[in-house]
């Protein structure tokens, strides 16, 4: 199952960084959003998957599974969505600062 | 705390206290209070001298970072004395003369702060034993230098001087702190006192030579030696105070002691005393020479240290020869050349002290240095007369002054070098006395330019004579003081030589007995040849001086296009263009361009370091057992990857992400993680909305009209990054070397009173990480309401147009 979930999580990262190479600013968002799938996932599998029950205690004796990977995804779901939300509320600010979505278009002036 | 420390704290702490309290304190107050400070450490310095000539060191050692063998050891020594003496003593000179010299309107506490700073580091640099310490407080004063070059900074000169010094000395500083580093290689240790011990230990080492040039690049560039020398004309847009301080009697002396310091270290080497004497003499020459086509007063004296400095360093060199000999009675003598470089040494900060600030005062008084439009001052301002005719004469060495004596020795010296024949001196000796004799012979010229051209002749007609007087009493104070100390040692050198120089001598050769290296000095030698030397000087210098325009255009032989300020500027604008174009080329505003670089450095060097390292070894087929509905949602989730590629609109790529993060949650809910699987939820279905909302504000994707050539590199460098990736999570997931921690967690109860195992890790183990992490989400709220909510300034048009 872990080898399993490390491929898909590759092929996430590889689809994520595609859309992060695109220059419509949605898509390079999305492909942040993709990234980040990417990753929680891959967290929770290199600490192990499925090696004993649900980690709260008093429900049956253990083994449980691994607690910690479980909070620093959480803490990372967060940290994700708040860049998400930024990113996009940018993407809407440079858009109507600038008339375009288009990063490569984004660049200063030459001489610059 | 010792006496040595607070003589070094004094002036930093001084300086910041003037920072804080300059408000408080009238501009009419701030230069007495500062000149309060050299004047006491002056004071407290001498009552040093007793103990130092009777042989006496005097250390201390305050732990600073002891694991790395850095302490702050004050050492003070003959050697150190002499120059803490010149820095505190020249400085309360300097600082009184400034009192009169600048302007009220001029920003005093800065002038007078960076001017402590300097006294500060300089009397660090000369009272440390630690490579270290002596290495911070010698960059401390190339900073100070450029602070107080660069005083009158809305001039572009100023600046460009300033910078020019920083250059110099700080690269060569940089090369000497690459030279005690090898030092502390060799020896293991950072005190110059201990290394000194055990010098036989690391002067067979490979490193020696290598160490030996990179601390004389330190030195050379210091004391302005030849090629380096160009930063200290440039220097001379400093105020007249600074420059007579820093730029002629103290800052580019650190040089001259590092030289000194090292010699028992180094001294004795053939390449250290040709690189020294060689230099020496090829600055002392060029110096001169130069000097003498000058114009400004100021450059001139800018020359003349340079090439001052030049014969003090080769003296320096010369009296290292001793040490290759070891003691004996026929040794001895060349040692002689050493006490006339710090009888100099002293001697040139007292007469080139003098006549910078004779300089000042003409500068002062008619408003020009420019010796094309002076002229005939001597009638109406005959104290500075008298000043610059005892400065130049002492400079130029004639008697009665203390120019005269050591000059003598510096002949005696030359002259006795070209003798011996080690170091293939028996085929180049003889070249030393020539150019130190014809050095000699342009310094006795620009001397007679620095008083002809000022102070004789006809007032020019642009000047207005009934102006012209006398400058005010408390700016003479000064220079009359130091020609004063000019006129006193010609009468007696001997007090200087056995209070000063002997225990100074007792520094450079320690394995030497003191009294034999202590000439006594005498004014009259008899006709021997070097009185009959500088009768040629002068005879000649007369001539020459007589029929300067006829043969000045000997200057105008020398190329522009090869002078060594063309070639430092050339060198400047060249590489700026260079790394202008070089920047520009892969920084070039794409954003995607920045992220390719990105993934190309990762993939090069994570995955570059798996194939080298061969970790391939990896069993795929561990772990637990796939289920059914788990390969569904695998499938599942690559399919929708695929398609937010190929999605055409931004709706349907959205609802694909959202199914991407479902799925996802389903995961977590299959991997039994509750927790992330609810918050999975609802983060998903509100980015989904937040989505949804943008988009109200976005236009639709357009197609992108890329290349196929930058698809298939695009595709390449994704297949790459998600390769990379997948090897890195199997390395993972195979690698067993560590036990988890994550058992102590399992405790939570007992440890933090939770059932929840992940909360209690959220709430009560890691709750720093918590509550920064909700410090992030209010930094991104708050980024998301000035986004929205913020207008653009009023008035530029140029931003809202587009809406």
């Amino acid at each position: 199952m872990e080898s399993l979930m490390v491929v898909l999580v590759g092929v996430l990262v590889s689809v994520g960084t595609y859309l992060i190479l695109s220059r419509n600013i949605i898509r390079i968002i999305l492909g942040t959003a993709v990234l980040s799938h990417a990753v929680h996932l891959l967290i929770l599998t290199v600490g192990g998957l499925k090696t004993g029950g649900v980690p709260v205690l008093g429900q049956k004796d253990g083994p449980f599974t691994d607690a910690l990977p479980q909070a620093l995804i959480l803490t990372a779901i967060v940290i994700s969505f708040a860049t998400t939300a930024l990113l996009l509320v940018l993407a809407y600010r440079v858009y109507k600062t600038n008339g375009t979505d288009d990063v490569s278009e984004l660049r200063g002036m030459p001489d610059e | 705390m010792s006496t040595e420390f607070a003589i070094i704290l004094c002036p930093f702490l001084v300086a910041a206290l003037i920072l804080i309290f300059h408000r408080r304190l009238s501009k009419n107050v701030i230069g007495w209070v500062v000149f309060f400070i050299p004047l006491s450490l002056f004071i407290i310095l001498t009552t040093f001298i007793p103990r130092i000539s009777s042989g006496e060191t005097f250390s201390n050692t305050y732990e600073w970072i002891p694991s790395l063998n850095i302490n702050f050891t004050t050492y003070i020594d003959g050697l150190s004395l002499i120059f803490s003496l010149l820095i505190t003593g020249i400085g309360a000179l300097v600082v009184f003369y400034s009192i009169f010299y600048l302007s009220k309107k001029e920003s005093l506490h800065h002038f007078y702060c960076y001017l402590l700073l300097f006294m500060g580091a300089m009397l660090g640099v000369v009272f440390s034993d630690n490579l270290m310490v002596l290495y911070a407080f010698w960059e401390l004063t190339s900073v100070s230098s450029f602070l107080l070059i660069a005083f009158w900074h809305h001039r572009k000169a100023s600046r460009a001087g300033a910078r020019k010094s920083m250059t110099i000395t700080v690269s060569g500083g940089i090369a000497m702190l690459a030279g005690f580093l090898m030092i502390y290689t060799m020896s293991g240790t950072m005190s110059i006192r201990e290394i000194l011990a055990n010098v036989d230990l690391i002067s067979e080492h490979t490193l020696f030579i290598p160490s030996l040039v990179l601390v004389l690049l330190g030195a050379f560039t210091k004391s302005a030696q030849f090629p380096f020398h160009i930063w200290l004309p440039d220097a001379m847009e400093a105020p007249t105070p600074v420059s007579a301080y820093l730029h002629s009697a103290t800052m580019v002396k650190a040089g001259i002691y590092l030289v000194a310091r090292f010699t028992p270290i180094f001294g004795g080497e053939m390449i250290w005393f040709w690189a020294i004497t060689g230099i020496g003499l090829i600055t002392l020459f060029w110096g001169s020479f130069n000097a003498v086509r000058q114009t400004d007063l100021k450059a001139i004296l800018a020359f003349s240290t340079v090439s001052q400095l030049g014969l003090i360093m080769s003296l320096l060199g010369i009296g290292s020869v001793a040490l290759n000999f070891g003691y004996s009675t026929e040794s001895i003598i060349y040692t002689q050349a050493t006490f006339a470089a710090i009888f100099h040494l002293i001697n040139h900060s007292t007469f080139k002290g003098a006549l910078f600030m004779m300089v000042g005062i003409v500068d002062h008084e008619v408003g020009t240095r420019d010796i094309r439009r002076l002229g005939g001052l001597m009638s109406f301002m005959p104290v500075t007369f008298t000043i610059a005719l005892i400065g130049s004469f002492s400079m130029a060495g004639l008697p009665p002054f203390n120019g005269f004596l050591s000059k003598e020795m510096f002949f005696t010296a030359v002259l006795r070098i070209s003798t011996l024949d080690i170091f293939s001196l028996d085929s180049l000796g003889v070249l030393i006395p020539v150019v130190a004799w014809v050095a000699s012979v342009f310094t006795f010229i620009y001397c007679l330019i620095i008083v002809g051209r000022t102070f004789t002749g006809k007032v020019k007609p642009d000047i207005k004579e009934r102006e012209l007087h006398e400058a005010p009493f408390g700016m003479l104070v000064s220079p009359l003081i130091l020609v004063g100390l000019v006129i006193l040692i010609f009468f007696f050198p001997n007090i200087v030589g056995n209070y000063l120089i002997k225990p100074a001598m007792a520094s450079i050769y320690p394995a030497f007995p003191v009294d034999e290296m202590t000439p006594r000095i005498y004014a009259w030698h008899g006709f021997n040849p070097e009185l009959w030397m500088t009768i040629g000087v002068v005879i000649l210098g007369i001539i020459l001086y007589k029929f300067l325009k006829y043969w000045s255009r000997i200057y105008n032989w020398i190329p522009q296009g090869l002078t060594l300020n063309r070639l430092y500027e050339g060198f400047f604008t060249k590489s700026e263009d260079i790394s202008g174009n070089l920047t520009n080329r892969y920084m070039n505003g794409n954003l995607t361009n920045y992220f390719v670089y990105i993934y190309v450095i990762f993939v090069a060097i994570v995955a570059g370091y798996f194939i080298t390292s061969d970790a391939f070894a990896w069993n795929l087929f561990s772990g637990s057992k796939i289920d059914h509905y788990e390969l569904i949602l695998v499938f599942v989730m690559m399919f929708c990857a695929i398609a937010l590629i190929t999605a055409k609109s931004r709706i349907s790529a959205v609802l694909i992400n959202g199914v991407l993060g479902y799925s996802v949650a389903f995961f977590f809910v299959s991997f039994r993680a509750p927790d992330l699987a609810l918050t999975q939820l609802v983060v998903e279905s509100v980015t989904t909305a937040l989505f949804l909302i943008c988009f109200k504000f976005l236009p639709e994707i357009k197609r992108e009209h890329s290349t196929k050539r930058w698809k298939i590199t695009k595709g390449a460098i994704s297949i790459f990054v998600g390769a990379t990736v997948t090897i890195v999570g199997l390395a993972v997931i195979n690698y067993e070397k560590f036990a988890s921690i994550s058992t102590y967690f399992e405790d939570s109860y007992n440890l933090a009173g939770g059932k929840n195992i992940v909360n209690t890790i959220l709430g009560d183990f890691r709750a720093f990480d918590t509550m920064l992490e909700v410090v992030v989400l209010f930094i991104a709220g708050l980024g998301i309401y000035a986004l929205i909510k913020l207008k653009a300034v009023k008035g530029d048009k140029t931003i809202e147009k587009s809406e």
